[in-house]
């Protein structure tokens, strides 16, 4: 029993070690980005970035030759012909120019590929973002999701722009070098190998350390994102229990871990380079002196040996340049692993086929039209490639529907119920009775675990999740605000509203009034999710929202909870005329507004406990005639 | 700015001070290793000379490793140089930002605050690590190098007052070409967390309107800006590689050109233009680092600009020198209290207008009022969340200006219209009343607020886990929690915010009558649209466009106020009482 726990441990330690190295397929699928765009641009950095480096390298032998074949043998004569040495200059000149252009052209075209698949990254996250399942937001800190979008990207435009060009041109200084020791001398070649060796298991082990610690530290600034988003969020809170110094402590331990990895990281990223160097320094001086045994007993020319050790100094550079940049790329592609985790995250599913369409009459049978008829259908295509159309009505049934939001915990059992269209709809219950689920479930923000819901008798599943909520309209408890204009911000419920379109909405969910009374009415800018207005006035522009949304379904959830009675009776007129013709369902604690129901749910943990409209239940003396009276008793 | 950064680096001076000394000690040894280096194949290797090859080798395999402990060092120290400074700038803008009052975070906006928490101070860290090894090893690299190559052959060595300029002027060019366009690249940056934060905080409204493909447009727009602003930032600093490798290029081939007619002339030896060369590389790559760190700081200096505004930031509510330490009871009395929110000039704008009140120790206060009649503003100017701008807010008697904020805020609770949880279990939520409060204080809080049976409930009780934003409890659970927590403070002042709103009516009124019989002794402040909320309350003041339209109690306010009678109306006709819903099961 403790062996084996033993052994998982053991397993548990491996697996994050190989957390820590480099993740192939990541870095294939990061290169597909690169090159799946760029592909004419990527050929051009490779060819630029192979003529810099032998460019550079050729620099490096560019002495030797010019000291042996040019200078040497115009040593001690009368009239020495400069015209070949110039021609050399010259001609060397021409070759470091073309060099500089490579290294100017591979820079530069980087720029695009970097930038550009940084663009389609993001891009890429947040079209994805918009797919998944509310359950995804629910699990995961907001602050930890954004901070994918700008640490791990930014850590990944590192390792395009830098990173990869100059691990891939120290590659080819170092092919080019190996070759030239090559044909010098093999067998010192061999010592030199060796040493590579060594350099290469010392660059592992301080390397393998120091990415593991770089992967640490992204890890920890993402907590330490989740941690000020929230604690920002909150700050009313914060101030008014005088919270500042308990939330400043338990921000110094997570800082402090942040702080821990970062030096851990960066402590053996820096000492990566020393080691490396020195140690091409010890192999120089091994090399000298076998090099120098050899030539004693004639094995070796002097002049070999001499090259050789200028090899050594040339080949050093480079590994250690790459040992260092492999610390950034596999922190990048740590970064690159989370990006991918959420471009990978599983979709909101939609496996539904039945479309929303606008529809006209023509001889008395439903057909599609192009233009905005004010009349919808749904259609739906069959197997046998026949489509139907069905006018929509907004009629919604449940039968015997299981819900739990995570599967072992069933929150909703056996909802059975059925609104026909333009009817209104009520749910009574103590907060947590399952109210506002049974109204997450019809616009699917949430899948059931058993049971069936059909709209217009078809069953949601069928529907396409967009259409199913473009015809369903939702007032929520907390209204959520962007940035922009008031205008705008109604307007979200349809874009191509036109203004007077948005400011009647506003009228009939009585908003207009504190909008124009705003520094610039229609046009004044919200901004930080709108501070500056109150609970009530955002409920306002929620309902305007759904106002201008003209949904046959309308979904109101506590959607005047903080609207005052005296307002929410005028809000309640436009409401009313809002809620003409279509089939509405409501949440809402004070029980005058839904006394007017054709059909009042009674739930209690879940389940409906009694049903029926405003007489018969009171007639029933149930729980809602408890509830409805009761107040007299207590008071 | 400098100087007022480096104020940050506190306990991390002495790694800050060995990181360069190790850095100059490496530099050292580096400049001595290919000295030993040409002894070697200059002296050595043509005599075949093992002995001298052994004698040199032992000094500069000791060179090697005495180099290696010094680049360890500094590199030890760098890093935690760096890391540790990055970690106070945090802190102290963590701080900082927890002694800001609305008005201050209102001007910066929480996703730039936090991207000026995280990537911001990850570049200033960079950047300051580049400064403590790079920036004092390229300046010392460069002028042993210069020196050794003047010792060498001075004439030759003229060139590089040439080039070193030229490459200097370049870089600065470069530098502060390129600086304004990652400044603006910062703040577009900004603007693309906006997007992305508030869809994440409101992807509920965005997928009940099926506006995905809305956001996609959005968002595009903004990661296209990005995109430009930073290619065109990017696009200037990608001539520093190609101008560094001209200005280094030429002057090798300038060297190599007249070292070798001197050495025709024989006023050169051979050995010495290769040392010469060596050294012209080594001045040069020294400038190359230095202009990789210039970039680093380039950008890092957009950051560190923006983390000093945070530091720099005042906040607009701090307290006074001497304070009173103590809140004598719970009266409260507004005095000609007038408030704007912002500088707003028109007094008929004002939120809050003249407002004069006066509230007795122990006494349930009940406020009525539409939409927009500033109910939450007047009584956010108890615990001084904001400050009045005319006029002055007395509780116990004394100014709440010239209270030690921390004892005000202690004494006045306040459960706030839009109730927040954080993450972690309901009991660590609970206990931000009262930091030390046991299982039992907890639990008799909660069934105080009528929150004790549904948490029972729950399989892992006051254990249970809250998401972020509280969205794995409803909004009634949440507000009963909420009320919990605050009654942990034992405040003498307790204000509800309109915060029973998403609470049945039967629980209401527990929790009501809970407060009378429990907590008689604490001023009750409620805010409420229910009428049957605050129709047992000793006085109601009935709020209407930021000012008082009458004060009294239910019976006086049907006689005298229309208002209140309007209200009062709306709500008991019909249904109406059903408000106080409530049934002994």
């Amino acid at each position: 029993m403790e062996k084996k726990k033993n052994k998982e441990m053991k397993n548990k330690k491996e697996n994050k070690k190989s957390g820590s190295t480099v993740n192939f397929a990541t870095v294939k699928r990061l290169l597909k980005y690169a090159v799946g765009i760029y592909k004419f641009q990527f050929v051009i950095v490779i060819i630029s970035i192979i003529v810099s480096a032998v460019a550079n390298v050729m620099g490096i032998q560019f002495l030797k030759t010019l000291i042996d074949e040019y200078i040497m043998p115009l040593i001690g004569k009368e009239n020495p012909d400069f015209s070949p040495l110039f021609k050399a200059v010259l001609g060397m000149g021409a070759m470091y120019l073309i060099g500089i252009t490579a290294t100017y052209i591979y820079n530069r075209l980087m720029i695009n590929i970097s930038q550009g698949v940084l663009r389609k990254i993001r891009a890429e996250m947040f079209n994805h973002m918009q797919t998944l399942p509310i359950k995804y937001f629910d699990t995961h800190a907001h602050g930890e999701i954004m901070s994918t979008y700008t640490n791990d990207v930014d850590a990944l435009r590192e390792m395009l722009s830098q990173s990869i060009p100059q691990v891939f041109s120290a590659v080819i200084t170092m092919a080019s070098i190996l070759i030239s020791m090559i044909t010098t001398n093999i067998y010192l070649t061999g010592i030199v190998l060796g040493m590579v060796a060594l350099m290469i298991f010392i660059a592992k082990y301080l390397g393998g350390n120091s990415s593991k610690y770089f992967v640490n530290q992204q890890e920890d600034i993402g907590k330490v994102n989740g941690y000020i988003e929230e604690m920002i969020e909150g700050q009313k809170v914060v101030k008014v229990f005088n919270y500042e110094d308990k939330s400043k402590e338990k921000f110094d331990k997570i800082n402090d871990a942040l702080c821990d990895s970062s030096t851990n990281a960066n402590m053996y990223a820096n000492i990566l380079m020393p080691c490396i160097m020195n140690i091409g320094n010890l192999g120089y001086v091994f090399v000298a002196i076998i090099g120098g045994m050899l030539s004693v007993n004639n094995i070796l020319t002097v002049g070999s040996i001499a090259a050789f050790l200028q090899y050594i100094k040339a080949f050093t550079n480079p590994v250690g340049q790459v040992s260092q940049e492999m610390n950034y790329v596999i922190m990048a592609l740590a970064g690159a692993e989370r990006i991918f985790a959420l471009i990978d995250e599983e979709q909101e599913q939609d496996e539904g086929y039945v479309t929303l369409v606008n529809a006209k009459m023509e001889k008395g049978k439903l057909v599609e039209a192009d233009e905005r008829t004010g009349l919808w259908a749904w259609k739906h295509p069959h197997h046998d490639g026949r489509i139907t159309y069905k006018k929509l009505c907004g009629h919604v049934e449940f039968e015997n529907v299981d819900f739990g939001y995570t599967e072992n915990k069933i929150v909703l059992h056996d909802i059975t119920l059925e609104a026909k269209e333009g009817q209104k709809v009520s749910f009574v219950g103590a907060t947590g009775a399952g109210k506002t689920t049974i109204t997450n479930l019809i616009n699917r923000f949430y899948d059931i675990q058993d049971g069936k819901i059909r709209y217009d008798g078809i069953n949601i599943k069928k529907i396409k999740k967009e259409d199913l909520r473009k015809s369903l309209g939702m007032v929520l408890q907390d209204t959520s605000l962007f940035t922009g204009t008031i205008k705008d911000n109604i307007r979200y419920a349809n874009l191509n509203a036109s203004d007077e379109e948005v400011e009647n909405a506003a009228k009939l969910a009585n908003a207009d009034h504190f909008i124009k009374n705003l520094p610039n009415g229609y046009d004044t800018v919200i901004s930080g999710g709108g501070e500056g207005l109150s609970q009530g006035q955002r409920q306002l522009l929620s309902i305007a929202r759904a106002a201008l949304y003209n949904p046959p379904v309308l979904i109101l959830d506590e959607a005047t909870s903080s609207i005052d009675t005296r307002t929410e009776q005028i809000v309640q007129k436009g409401m009313d005329s809002l809620m003409k013709g279509r089939t509405v369902f409501v949440i809402a604690h004070r029980l005058s507004t839904i006394r007017n129901s054709d059909l009042i749910m009674v739930l209690d943990h879940g389940r409906i406990l009694e049903r029926g409209n405003h007489e018969e239940l009171m007639a029933k003396k149930g729980m809602y005639y408890a509830l409805y009276t009761g107040a007299i008793e207590i008071d | 700015m400098i100087k007022k950064l480096s104020k940050y680096i506190k306990e991390y001076k002495k790694a800050s001070i060995l990181t360069p000394i190790f850095v100059i000690l490496e530099v050292v040894m580096e400049v001595i290793i290919p000295l030993l280096m040409s002894k070697i194949i200059d002296i050595g290797i043509p005599n075949s000379d093992i002995k001298y090859i052994l004698e040199i080798g032992i000094l500069l395999t000791l060179s090697a490793i005495m180099s290696l402990a010094f680049g360890m060092l500094s590199g030890r120290f760098a890093a935690k140089a760096s890391s540790g400074f990055a970690k106070n700038l945090r802190q102290a803008m963590f701080y900082k930002i927890q002694d800001y009052s609305f008005e201050n975070i209102d001007k910066f906006s929480t996703s730039s605050l936090i991207t000026r928490l995280t990537t911001d101070v990850t570049n200033v860290q960079m950047a300051y690590m580049m400064i403590i090894r790079i920036l004092i090893r390229g300046p010392v690299m460069l002028i042993a190098s210069l020196l050794m190559a003047f010792g060498i052959d001075a004439r030759l060595s003229c060139i590089f007052l040439v080039s070193i300029p030229i490459l200097g002027i370049a870089l600065f060019f470069i530098a502060t070409k390129a600086y304004p366009n990652f400044e603006k690249v910062f703040k577009k940056y900004d603007n693309l967390n906006r997007v992305v934060q508030e869809n994440v905080g409101a992807i509920r409204v965005v997928k009940a309107y099926a506006n995905e493909e809305h956001e996609k447009e959005k968002f595009k727009q903004v990661n296209n800006e990005v995109y430009k602003d930073f290619k065109t930032a990017q696009k200037i600093v990608a001539f520093n590689s190609p101008i560094m490798q001209f200005v280094v290029y030429f002057s090798v081939l300038i060297i190599s050109w007249i070292g070798a007619k001197y050495i025709i002339g024989g006023s050169l030896q051979t050995g010495q233009l290769s040392s010469l060369i060596t050294y012209a590389w080594q001045i040069l790559t020294s400038l190359m680092m230095l202009s990789m760190v210039f970039v680093v700081i380039i950008m890092s200096k957009a950051s560190a600009q923006r983390i000093l505004e945070v530091l720099d930031e005042e906040p607009t509510i701090k307290n006074k020198k001497n304070t009173v330490k103590k809140v004598k009871d719970g009266s409260i009395i507004f005095k000609n209290v007038s408030f704007a929110y912002s500088d707003e000039k028109d007094p008929n704008k004002y939120a809050l207008k003249d407002i004069n009140l006066e509230i007795k120790s122990g006494e349930t206060i009940g406020i009525i009022g539409g939409t927009g009649s500033s109910k939450s503003t007047l009584v956010q100017l108890i615990p001084r969340l904001y400050d009045v701008t005319k006029g002055t807010v007395k509780v116990g008697g004394i100014d709440v200006k010239d209270y030690d904020i921390e004892v005000l805020r202690d004494s006045v609770s306040m459960v706030l219209q839009k109730n927040i949880l954080f993450s972690g279990t309901i009991a660590e939520n609970l206990r931000w009343g009262n930091q030390n409060a046991d299982e039992e204080e907890l639990i008799e809080a909660c069934k105080l607020a009528q929150a004790d049976s549904f948490i029972q409930e729950f399989p892992e009780k006051y254990d249970t886990k809250i998401e972020q934003g509280g969205t794995n409890v409803s909004g009634g659970q949440r507000q009963r929690i909420c009320i919990a927590r605050a009654l942990l403070k034992k405040p003498k002042i307790l204000i509800l915010d309109d915060s029973t709103s998403a609470v049945d009516t039967k629980t209401d009124s527990y929790i009501r009558k809970a407060f009378r019989e429990k907590i008689p002794n604490t001023t009750k402040i409620i805010i409420a649209q229910r009428v049957t909320s605050v129709e047992d309350a000793d006085k109601i003041i009935v709020l209407d466009e930021g000012k008082i339209d009458g004060i009294g109690t239910s019976e006086e306010l049907l006689k005298t106020n229309k208002i209140y009678r309007e209200v009062y109306n709306s709500q008991m006709k019909g249904g109406s009482v059903e408000e106080d819903g409530k049934e002994e099961k």
